[in-house]
């Protein structure tokens, strides 16, 4: 479907369009039609990538509108002229224009910053991630701290910049690629659907559920493939268990980073609970090898459902319980108020989505704005929170814990009432995809707003699956959030938000 | 407040897992694979081309636990040739031992094998650096578990440390990406002599579903010795701690 004046197509979350519908503008009515797309304030940008098509580089461009839950699809063709940068008046777009030019070479002008996002191999930069030159602040009352690739902790690895003035922070870099595995590549060249399921639980290992139904869903919805109404019912349980789980993870180590050992020492456990959950239901703590393509080797059956609801209970009562004081605990409050700030109009300007989104105020949820899987149904409430500092990111994960299970005992309660049959069985073989066609899938994980992009040729292959994670956005939060204040502060800044590196550099 | 600590307290108890060695995990957790009846010809070859990550090999039958990402496809398909046990143990030193054939029952760490520097030096005590190079976060989340209340593995002295200095040897996890491979190289370097290399996670051991990668770099394998697989994907904190355990015999064998 394109609309009247045809510049773009017309879709939704999940739905597949025929690559032909969509119309082949220039890049300046592109660029005029963002420009105006953009004065309302509910359109954002989920991906915006490249494809060689043959011998062409031909662009994408999705726009989600989050009133009306529509996504409008750009595409232009490459020219090899330099363009002019998008990310001058809408920031969001810098990490995408990056990205295109670390990939393809295409130069944006007026772009404030073209430094590469991933270092992938065959780098175009002249130098790697060993000898990167950083920003630099010429001034003899500065200094600046290197922290890692590799950290104190056990973490991903990652490069933080900072440039000082005393303790104070004025300016943080963070350098990424560290992570790179080529994932995209491994994912055209393992063409079994198998071996691409394997992969996308592969993606950030503590966001399998997201990653894993979001392929899913695409490669079912691109083959015609049918799933009942209990498989959709399980994802979404599993998809909420995540955000609980990995929620717990995060307060807690909040709770670790403000040496408050006691709501550490409460709520660790509370994640085992949960995570061991999965055990029961699929053998793996973290949810691998539950979502497949077309079904599910673990359908839930009472015994499991009587098993899992009763955990749940135990840890909605006693995460209840520690939330209350955390609120409570007057070293806790002095601790996080007010440090970290992100504003609105940062957040808005930058494009930040999930977490970094919301606790700033900004209503950005695909699970209400473009509903997928059994979010139809269950309609899931938005919690606000507009101060947006650290505090109000631990009130969002709190509240969002609290809401997620009080979905998963409304879903398990579906299911105990509802005579619902065994869901389907994993699809066997390879399946034939819609020739020519391009699907958007957006998916609301842990840390929020989940993209990928499928595009198939005329034998219905996919040459081009574009993946993008949360983290790809948010980081630029971490950097702005620490600004002017002292270094010591950047663990727990960063913890709060705790972003993916695997998922940003693929 | 003071009365709500305690109420929060009460509701606690006790969290740590008393015996370590000896937890039966649920049936439904996906450990040690067991070939329970040799495959033969088409059924085998079947198995060998479903594999994702080509763990399995024919002639003779077997699957190599280093590579396989536990998605336990292989049973589903033949439930009578293979089947995933919840035994957690799995960690071994000899890369031999990876290789499951019919017959395994059971793998354990061979201390004979083990580098005569490392079995005299390392007796009591552990102290690790980790290493992500391309890890997914899910084998670093289990190794920060594996010191979590539950697990507690800070009891048996075996620790993570924040400089390598400190450290009696590095943990790696992920496919040691090509961005990584430098950093790795200097973390080791800093560490003093004599030194463990500990693979966690099937990505570590084999480089996973990541193996044909171009933007992965596993020279660093090839040039070093490897003292310690932890296999899983990712690997439980128990088959972690148990392996450690083994490793620097702090504990007496369980019982099977």
């Amino acid at each position: 479907m394109s609309n009247s004046n045809n510049t773009f197509a017309t879709t939704q979350n999940y739905v597949p369009i025929p690559l032909g519908d969509i119309p082949i503008i220039s890049y300046e009515i592109f660029y005029n039609n963002i420009k105006n797309s953009f004065a309302e304030e509910t359109n954002h940008c989920v991906n915006y990538f490249g494809t060689l098509i043959e011998g062409e580089i031909q662009m994408f461009c999705c726009i989600a509108d989050d009133k009306s839950g529509e996504i409008h699809v750009y595409s232009f063709i490459y020219e090899g002229k330099a363009l002019l940068s998008l990310s001058k008046t809408f920031f969001a777009f810098h990490v995408f224009e990056r990205e295109l030019h670390e990939q393809f070479g295409i130069e944006f002008e007026e772009h404030p910053w073209l430094k590469p996002i991933r270092f992938e191999t065959n780098s175009r930069f002249g130098y790697d991630i060993e000898n990167y030159p950083f920003f630099k602040i010429e001034s003899e009352h500065t200094h600046q701290v290197g922290v890692g690739p590799v950290h104190a902790g056990i973490i991903e690895p990652g490069h933080f910049r900072f440039h000082c003035k005393g303790e104070e922070i004025l300016h943080l870099e963070i350098q990424l690629g560290y992570q790179h595995r080529g994932v995209e590549k491994v994912f055209i060249e393992k063409n079994q659907i198998f071996q691409r399921n394997i992969l996308a639980e592969n993606i950030a290992g503590d966001t399998v559920i997201g990653h894993a139904t979001t392929f899913c869903v695409i490669a079912e919805q691109l083959s015609n493939t049918q799933i009942n109404e209990k498989l959709i019912i399980e994802r979404t349980i599993a998809l909420e268990y995540e955000r609980v789980a990995m929620h717990l993870s995060d307060v807690a180590g909040i709770c670790t980073d403000v040496a408050y050992q006691f709501g550490k020492s409460v709520v660790e456990p509370l994640r085992t609970l949960t995570i061991n959950s999965f055990i029961n239901w699929c053998g793996n703590r973290f949810g691998k090898g539950l979502i497949r393509v077309g079904g599910t080797n673990y359908s839930l059956n009472e015994s499991i459902i009587k098993k899992l609801y009763s955990t749940i209970v135990d840890v909605e009562e006693r995460f209840d319980m520690i939330s209350d004081r955390l609120f409570n605990l007057p070293g806790m409050l002095s601790r996080l108020d007010n440090l970290g700030k992100i504003s609105l109009k940062q957040a808005e300007s930058c494009g930040f989505v999930g977490l970094s989104a919301k606790m700033a105020g900004l209503e950005r949820d695909i699970r209400q704005t473009h509903p997928y899987l059994y979010y139809k149904n269950i309609k899931p409430e938005f919690v606000a929170e507009n101060k947006g500092d650290l505090l109000a990111r631990l009130y969002v994960r709190t509240e969002e814990v609290k809401n997620s299970i009080t979905y998963i005992k409304e879903l398990f309660e579906i299911l105990l009432n509802n005579n619902y049959k065994i869901s389907n069985k994993p699809v066997i073989g390879n399946i034939n995809y819609i020739p020519n066609a391009l699907i958007v899938g957006l998916n609301e994980g842990w840390r929020g707003e989940i993209c990928h992009t499928a595009i198939t040729n005329m034998d219905g292959n996919i040459v081009r699956y574009k993946i993008k994670d949360p983290s790809l956005h948010n980081w630029m939060a971490l950097a702005l959030c620490v600004r002017n204040l002292e270094i010591s502060d950047f663990p727990l800044c960063n913890k709060s938000f705790d972003l993916s590196y695997c998922g940003n550099d693929l | 407040m003071f009365f709500q600590d305690i109420q929060i307290f009460k509701k606690h108890g006790k969290q740590f897992i008393k015996d370590l060695s000896n937890v039966v995990l649920p049936e439904t957790f996906t450990g040690r694979p067991e070939i329970i009846k040799e495959p033969e010809g088409e059924t085998a070859l079947f198995l060998q081309n479903l594999c994702p990550t080509k763990a399995i090999d024919i002639n003779p039958f077997s699957i190599n636990i280093g590579k396989c990402v536990f998605c336990k496809e292989c049973q589903f398909r033949c439930p009578e040739n293979i089947v995933f046990t919840n035994d957690f143990r799995m960690a071994v030193n000899c890369p031999e031992d990876l290789i499951v054939t019919y017959g395994v029952h059971k793998l354990e760490v061979t201390r004979e094998i083990m580098r005569p520097e490392i079995k005299s030096f390392f007796k009591k005590t552990l102290k690790l650096r980790q290493v992500s190079a391309g890890g997914d976060n899910s084998a670093e989340l289990e190794l920060n578990a594996a010191g979590n209340v539950n697990f507690d593995m800070g009891r048996f002295g075996i620790e993570f440390v924040a400089s390598p200095r400190h450290a009696d040897g590095i943990v790696i996890t992920g496919p040691i990406s090509g961005n990584m491979a430098e950093a790795l190289q200097k973390t080791f370097d800093a560490i003093p002599s004599p030194k463990l290399v500990i693979l966690a996670g099937t990505d570590a051991i084999s480089g996973g579903i990541f193996a044909e990668s171009n933007s992965i770099n596993r020279k660093f394998l090839s040039a070093n010795t490897i003292d310690l697989y932890l296999p899983g994907n990712p690997p439980h904190p128990l088959t972690i701690i148990n392996g450690l355990l083994y490793f620097i015999n702090l504990k007496p064998l369980p019982k099977y």
